[in-house]
């Protein structure tokens, strides 16, 4: 187990200076210049070369990159260039928002799918099977962002139960739900396709054994056949699968903020990187790939507490 | 087995139900009324607040240091005021300078300051904040994004604290209307630093908040000097880049006024609505299909002539814009004084670019065609390509994003042709910029016409010249030009007073009414 730790650990740290390193390299290799996008087409050039001097853009490329890590390694992310406000106090006012859309879709995709999935691997091909097969083709084949332009002409447009967008922040928690109720539900019909898809035919798989043949023979309820002994057993290709989905889900916040206009961190990758703005594109993206890296670190632990026969391997 | 399949299924569906039912039953209605309770204040509250929707989210609120478009849109003439301001019509009018006069020799402008004005932190307004703001501008280190129109000024000195002193180095018919921008705003020295947060100026409204990514918010300023004619107590502006999002939220009613609407294809929508007012007003945007003069074929004018020959304008302007545009044959705004209609100069006629391309030696040519990531942009540049095409020439087309764009096109010139929409008011010049300018454009006849129209002071020649100028540009077809980017804006009906034409980048909301 130490071994295991300490070898996740350092794969952890190379994977973040790989990611720090492509990222800056990208950034400086694309084309455009955050003092041309900032100044925009009537700057002269003097005025262009006093905001690079500004911004420190004029310094040598390695020079940049190593007081950015020497500074992130200490907190500070540093200073935004177009925003001109610390990129910690841009992503620290975000972050709640991205995080309890990411999370409550990432929750209800779980709901929907295993209760789906089950159900229809419990009714193997019969109708509620077949609706839910069909079902799940058509969220597997339907974008998030069509979706959610029918879920808010339908609830925002026509009925007007629901906002068809933005996010009041959390100062009236009823109204800050109100509005991430049309972007989780959009986040999680897509993601809980092809979870459902996978807990049936893990399911399915488990039925076909000899111990759930035992198991109804000794006259068990059907209730508890299916949570003791089915759902565990299934688990481990569907954790699998939310481990990989929940990274989507984080991704996937990116398009549902822009078609919902939400305050999150997925726009404001989105505006930094057209920005060239690097300082905050930087910090985003090693964010996310803390968060992807740590959901897989997660699903690894969460084998060894369902399957413990997986730690003897280890 | 299969019985036993059945009513898990069964049971798995009654729990789902039975929670549906326990929520029907227990709370659909008071959610509902609950719902509608916390709905109707935000709705029907005093109508003297308007929301408005807005395209793109500026990442500074300073227009000093940035240029994107919508600090002007909110700010400018809102909560910053400059010298002088602009009407609808274009016509420039007093603002912190209540008047001026202008010496013998168009040289010296004196202007009169309002008194009694007050910054939104209390602060008062003074000659020495003209001052510093001008100083500020036109230092050797400053960022000021149109520094270029602050290089005609010898000196600025302040003779009392009500009075101040322009002296220009040569005559600039556009020196006032200059003035008016967001980039000439009278900011004060103890809040300049901050401006990029938290604006403090000197307007009709004050900056309330700013939540990044979603809202900013301003409030009548009760002090201002014209505040008994302000209708409007509360402004929210709220962001909302995606067409469709847009749509909806108007529709919905979440949001009163969408001046600049991004789609055209979604206006009949809202014409057929009677909830709502379309407008569809003018840009000073013309937008044209730019080729690099510099570069062969393009230094051909034959080539130049024959790719205005080959577009078909209005199939462009009902393909890319749903009819939505004015056509134009040269660089000047249709709405403008001293516009020419030059449309017809090359007639739409494929078999004659076809020829023509053949004579230049050019037919059957690859050229690409950058597109900017504007909708305007990128759907006319579709519909240039199979024009082309059909006159034999094979464009390739590659849409690149803003950042790209901007470096790789603008500054670097690294195009063959592109499509963009310059939307600076008297921005003929443009073609006088020599050939450091992306057009690569160098031509002494024009540069020498435009530096007598920027210090032709007598309004009927300035005219005549400006004639003379567009029926220049398009004999020397410098570039395809195509239509004067529209304003589609979309109003609920109780919304009064907004400019329905953008002859600048700024809309005051002084005038904005809602009942």
């Amino acid at each position: 187990m130490t071994y295991f730790l300490f070898r996740r650990t350092v794969g952890f740290i190379f994977t973040l200076f790989t990611v720090s390193v492509v990222v800056f390299t990208v950034m400086n290799i694309l084309p455009g210049d955050p003092a041309l996008t900032i100044l925009g087409l009537e700057a002269s050039d003097d005025a262009i070369e006093a905001l690079r001097n500004k911004l420190g853009l004029n310094e040598p490329v390695l020079q940049r990159y190593f007081s950015w890590i020497l500074n992130a390694l200490q907190g500070d992310f540093g200073q935004s260039h177009s925003f001109g406000v610390s990129v910690s106090g841009l992503i620290s006012e975000r972050l709640s928002m991205t995080v309890a859309l990411a999370v409550s879709g990432m929750v209800l995709t779980i709901i929907i799918a295993l209760t789906l999935g089950i159900g229809a691997a419990a009714n193997h091909r019969k109708f509620g099977d077949w609706g839910v097969m069909f079902f799940s083709q058509l969220g597997i084949a339907i974008p998030a962002f069509w979706l959610s332009i029918l879920l808010v002409i339908l609830f925002a447009v026509k009925l007007r139960w629901l906002p068809p967008g933005g996010f009041p922040g959390w100062d009236d928690p009823i109204l800050a739900i109100k509005s991430l109720i049309l972007p989780t539900v959009a986040l999680a019909l897509v993601q809980s396709a092809v979870l459902a898809r996978v807990t049936r035919s893990s399911a399915l798989e488990v039925m076909r054994l000899d111990y759930i043949r035992t198991a109804k023979a000794s006259g068990f309820s059907r209730k508890r056949i299916l949570w003791r002994h089915v759902l565990p057993n299934a688990l481990v290709p569907i954790v699998t699968i939310v481990g990989m989905q929940f990274a989507a889900v984080v991704t996937g916040t990116i398009v549902i903020e822009n078609v919902f206009y939400l305050p999150g961190l997925g726009r404001l990758i989105f505006q930094s990187i057209a920005n060239r703005d690097l300082p905050t594109v930087q910090a985003l993206v090693m964010m996310f790939a803390v968060i992807v890296v740590t959901a897989n670190f997660i699903v690894d632990l969460l084998y060894v507490i369902i399957d413990p026969r997986l730690k003897e391997r280890n | 087995m299969i019985e036993l399949h059945f009513s898990l299924f069964n049971y798995f569906w009654g729990v789902l139900f039975m929670n549906f039912n326990i929520i029907r039953s227990l709370s659909f209605a008071t959610l509902f009324t609950a719902i509608g309770v916390l709905l109707t204040p935000s709705i029907s509250v005093a109508k003297s607040n308007i929301v408005i929707g807005l395209q793109q989210e500026p990442t500074s609120l300073d227009p000093t240091s940035d240029a994107t478009a919508s600090i002007d849109g909110m700010l400018s003439h809102n909560v910053y005021e400059s010298l002088t301001t602009v009407s609808e019509a274009g016509e420039v009018l007093p603002a912190l300078a209540e008047s001026w006069t202008i010496s013998e020799d168009k040289l010296t402008y004196v202007f009169n300051l309002a008194s009694g004005v007050k910054y939104h932190d209390g602060s008062a307004f003074d000659s020495a904040d003209v001052i510093f703001a001008f100083n500020r501008a036109m230092a050797e280190d400053s960022v000021n994004p149109t520094k270029k129109i602050f290089k005609v000024i010898e000196s600025v000195s302040a003779p009392n604290a009500n009075t101040i002193e322009i002296k220009l180095k040569k005559q600039n018919a556009f020196f006032l209307f200059n003035m008016a921008k967001g980039d000439a705003s009278i900011v004060a020295e103890e809040t300049a630093a901050s401006n990029n947060t938290n604006p403090v100026g000197t307007g009709p409204f004050k900056f309330s908040s700013w939540k990044r990514g979603d809202r900013l918010v301003l409030v009548k300023n009760q002090d201002h000097r014209e505040a008994s004619s302000v209708a409007l107590e509360r402004v929210e502006f709220r962001f909302i880049s995606d067409a469709a999002a847009a749509s909806a939220a108007m529709l919905s009613e979440e949001i009163d006024a969408f001046p600049g609407f991004p789609a055209p294809e979604m206006l009949p929508q809202f014409q057929a609505d009677p909830r709502f007012r379309v407008n569809i007003g003018s840009t000073e945007g013309e937008v044209i299909l730019a080729m690099n003069n510099a570069k062969a074929p393009f230094n051909d004018i034959r080539v130049r002539r024959a790719i205005s020959h080959a577009i078909d304008r209005n199939e462009i302007i009902d393909g890319a814009m749903y009819g939505k545009a004015v056509p134009i044959g040269s660089f000047y705004p249709p709405h403008g004084a001293a516009y020419v209609d030059l449309t017809q100069a090359y007639p739409h006629d494929t078999d004659k670019a076809k020829k023509m391309f053949e004579d230049a030696g050019v037919a059957g040519m690859e050229m690409t065609l950058r597109l900017p990531p504007f909708p305007y942009a990128m759907r006319s540049g579709e519909i240039i390509q199979a024009q082309l095409a059909e006159a034999g020439i094979n464009a390739k087309v590659e849409q690149v994003e803003w950042g790209f764009w901007i470096s790789e096109v603008y500054k670097k010139k690294a195009y063959d042709m592109t499509i963009i929409a310059h939307t600076s008011p008297n921005d003929m010049g443009n073609f006088a910029r020599g050939p450091k300018y992306f057009y690569g454009y160098d031509d002494p006849k024009f540069s020498d016409l435009w530096s007598r129209i920027k210090t032709e002071a007598d309004p009927e020649k300035r005219k005549m010249m400006l004639e003379e100028g567009q029926r220049y540009l398009t004999d020397q077809a410098v570039h395809g030009f195509l239509f004067q980017l529209p304003l589609l804006g979309i109003f609920k009906n109780e919304v009064k007073g907004y400019w329905s034409s953008a002859p600048v980048l700024f809309h005051p909301l002084k005038g904005v009414s809602v009942n």
